[in-house]
């Protein structure tokens, strides 16, 4: 993808076997011609200003200046972006972030659109949005598309031909949608690829509900004191029991989910947890880092936020010895999980430099090591594959029946579907200033 | 508001180009750095004050963003006060400390003349928007724009990285490991965060390319950076003040020239 768009690093950075011409030009030389959108919305603003930023790759390609705003407005309004052109960048959602990058490269006016996973990082308002700009783009001009996807459903209706690649080189399967579903879609869900009609399957929840592990009064969250996110959150978390946690993004999900595990003060109102707390203050935030964890454990959305070790196995292992365990139950708890999270190959690698579905299921080993009784999870099925979803739903549903709490903080429905008992749906708050 | 929000007004000196803000802050600075007396410092601090009513900020705005220009100024003072070269009646000695009247005037003259060189400094740079900074620096004093934009856009990642830094500490709380051992652990956090900040950089580095940055400085801009009368009123007022600043002190004969002097 980054070839075709002619931004892969020189001959220093890895090997290029085979040629790529764009237009009959190398890639590198017909920059303009191709459009990239890539994943992540927070590292593709490059301005402060929405009109500025959409006039970046003009200024760039010495488009006239008395050219360069009727451009920008036209491909603002192409992906229905309807802000004033000095609107701070900052303050945009993750979805709005990605049509103001799109909207970049269509005022360059590319003969060849590249999406790379464009709506891995959004909550499904954000995706809608962003399929939507691209289907009216696609409308309005002859442009090619070529979208990379794991999550195929999004953009089915909109491509006339999907190909799939096999781990390690090589086409899996080359035809029309339809062609491609009916003949090798089983095979392609096996493979970990999101497939319509071929949704991983779910195992049965025992749901029994035992004690009462944490709840909130009249909760209010925020990530510093002055600027409250959401308040007057009553729930409550008991054994055996997931709750999701659901909303739009930046509504304050992780901050509630955050402060539910103790790491984050409430600003008003108060986090209680007394059969946890076990002869503590009920209170999780004022418990010390190393009665946290056999309490309550957290999963981060990022797992590369929470890796403090050199290697897996001495990654497993900071929890334990943080509680004190001695070596031989260090070794036994940490073996356990290697090999129940598949890891144990993995034993010596570095964390930083595992597969994202690796890092997730290191992640949440990590925690389980000091065996806590409620988890948080923050987007645990964030931009995974339908292999380790399928697995982590499976080790969490095992867990829920043994008897652990779960708060899940999601926007992922099918999550909530296959696990939680109960929803806790956040809106918008009425004053936007607030909210981040 | 983050780093490329600055506080936004309808007052002229929010359109002035940065360019010239800049410029006026280098020439006081350069006019007081050359001596140090008092009468210098007292008489650009003078001039300022009256300058600070166009400004474009609110009392509260202005005490808050130079705070800790006041702070430095005093501790700068106190510090000359104890320990600086004494002559004259001395009021008070301690060890290395000596109060004297030498010290007290330099003390007097050290900490007008922070004042009237952050002061400015701090009021003319609140009001700079950096997007516009930028557009001056390649535009009007004609900077490489490969070195400009790139500044510009790793400026905006600062912010991430601040949210990064709070989410490694929250992280290290939620492993049990935030109890013991602040300094190892905050070597380890400032490791993740250039690993982190890395990947964010080379990230944004791949969407600029991919807009056809970085092949040459050669580019058009969508907003061209004038320097017209008001920049040119910003930049007189500033050479005015350490015009006057400069005479009345070789006026009153305390000018001491600090090379040489």
């Amino acid at each position: 993808m980054h070839a075709i768009a002619g931004v892969l690093g020189g001959d220093d950075e890895g090997e290029a076997a085979g040629s790529l011409l764009v237009d009959g030009q190398q890639p590198e030389s017909a920059r303009g011609r191709v459009g990239l959108l890539l994943q992540d919305p927070d590292s593709q603003v490059v301005l402060a200003r929405v009109g500025d930023d959409v006039a970046f790759g003009l200024e760039n390609l010495r488009v006239p200046r008395h050219e360069i705003w009727p451009r920008v407005t036209e491909a603002l309004d192409a992906v229905g972006l309807d802000l004033p052109l000095d609107h701070p960048t900052s303050a945009l959602s993750g979805g709005q972030k990605q049509r103001l990058a799109l909207a970049g490269v269509l005022a360059m006016r590319p003969g060849l659109l590249l999406l790379d996973e464009p709506t891995a990082n959004l909550d499904p308002g954000g995706v809608l949005e962003v399929r939507d700009a691209v289907a009216r783009v696609l409308e309005r001009t002859d442009a090619t598309l070529v979208v990379i996807e794991h999550r195929v459903e999004t953009w089915w209706n909109l491509v006339d031909r999907v190909i799939v690649l096999a781990p390690g080189g090589g086409v899996l399967a080359d035809g029309s949608p339809d062609d491609v579903l009916a003949t090798s879609g089983a095979v392609l869900a096996a493979s970990g690829i999101w497939v319509p009609g071929h949704l991983p399957a779910v195992p049965a929840r025992r749901s029994t509900t035992g004690v009462e592990l944490v709840h909130t009064d009249g909760l209010s969250v925020a990530r510093n004191r002055r600027a409250v996110v959401y308040s007057g959150i009553d729930l409550a978390v008991h054994a055996g029991q997931c709750v999701a946690v659901t909303g739009p993004n930046g509504v304050g999900k992780s901050t509630l989910g955050l402060t539910i595990a103790g790491l984050l003060k409430p600003a008003a109102g108060a986090v209680r947890a007394p059969w946890l707390a076990d002869g503590l203050d009920p209170q999780p935030h004022s418990w010390r880092s190393r009665e946290l964890v056999t309490r309550i454990g957290t999963v981060f959305q990022d797992p590369e936020h929470q890796f403090v070790a050199a290697t897996v196995r001495a990654e497993l292992a900071v929890g334990a010895r943080a509680i004190g365990l001695d070596d031989a139950e260090t070794d036994r708890r940490v073996d356990e999980l290697l090999e129940r999270l598949r890891l144990a190959p993995l034993a010596d690698a570095n964390p930083f430099t595992l597969s994202g579905g690796e890092k997730r299921r290191l992640s949440v080993a990590t925690v389980l090591v000091t065996r806590p009784p409620l988890l948080v999870l923050d987007e645990p099925t964030f931009g995974q594959d339908s292999r380790t979803w399928a697995e982590l739903v499976a080790l969490l549903s095992g867990l829920l029946d043994a008897g652990s709490g779960v708060v899940a903080v999601t926007h992922d429905t099918a999550f909530v579907d296959a696990l939680a008992d109960e929803r806790y749906g956040m809106v918008r708050m009425p004053h936007p200033e607030s909210a981040r | 508001m983050s780093v490329l929000t600055p506080p936004t007004g309808t007052q002229a000196i929010y359109r002035v180009n940065p360019v010239a803000k800049l410029a006026a802050a280098a020439i006081i600075s350069l006019a007081l750095v050359l001596s140090i007396d008092w009468v210098s410092g007292a008489v650009a601090l003078a001039a300022e004050a009256v300058l600070f009513l166009f400004a474009g900020l609110t009392l509260r705005q202005f005490v808050v963003r130079t705070s800790p220009v006041w702070i430095a100024s005093l501790f700068a003072a106190i510090t000359i006060l104890l320990y600086g070269e004494p002559s004259g009646t001395s009021y008070w000695q301690f060890l290395l400390i000596n109060v004297s009247d030498g010290s007290i005037e330099l003390a007097i003259a050290t900490m007008l003349r922070v004042l009237a060189i952050g002061l400015p400094a701090v009021v003319l740079f609140v009001t700079v928007d950096p997007t516009d900074l930028a557009d001056g620096l390649a535009q009007v004093v004609r900077l490489p724009s490969r070195f400009v934009l790139g500044a510009l856009g790793g400026l905006r990642l600062v912010g991430l990285f601040i949210d990064d830094w709070k989410s490694l500490e929250l992280a290290r709380r939620a492993r049990g490991i935030a109890d013991t051992g602040r300094l190892r652990r905050f070597a380890g956090q400032a490791f993740a965060l250039l690993v982190l900040s890395i990947r964010r950089g080379s990230k944004l580095a791949t969407a600029m390319e991919a807009r056809g940055f970085g092949a040459s400085n050669d580019r058009t801009w969508a907003r061209e950076s004038r320097m017209g009368w008001p920049e040119a009123a910003v930049v007189a007022a500033g050479a005015a003040t350490g015009c006057i600043a400069v005479s009345a002190s070789i006026a009153a004969g305390e000018w001491n020239f600090i090379v040489g002097g």
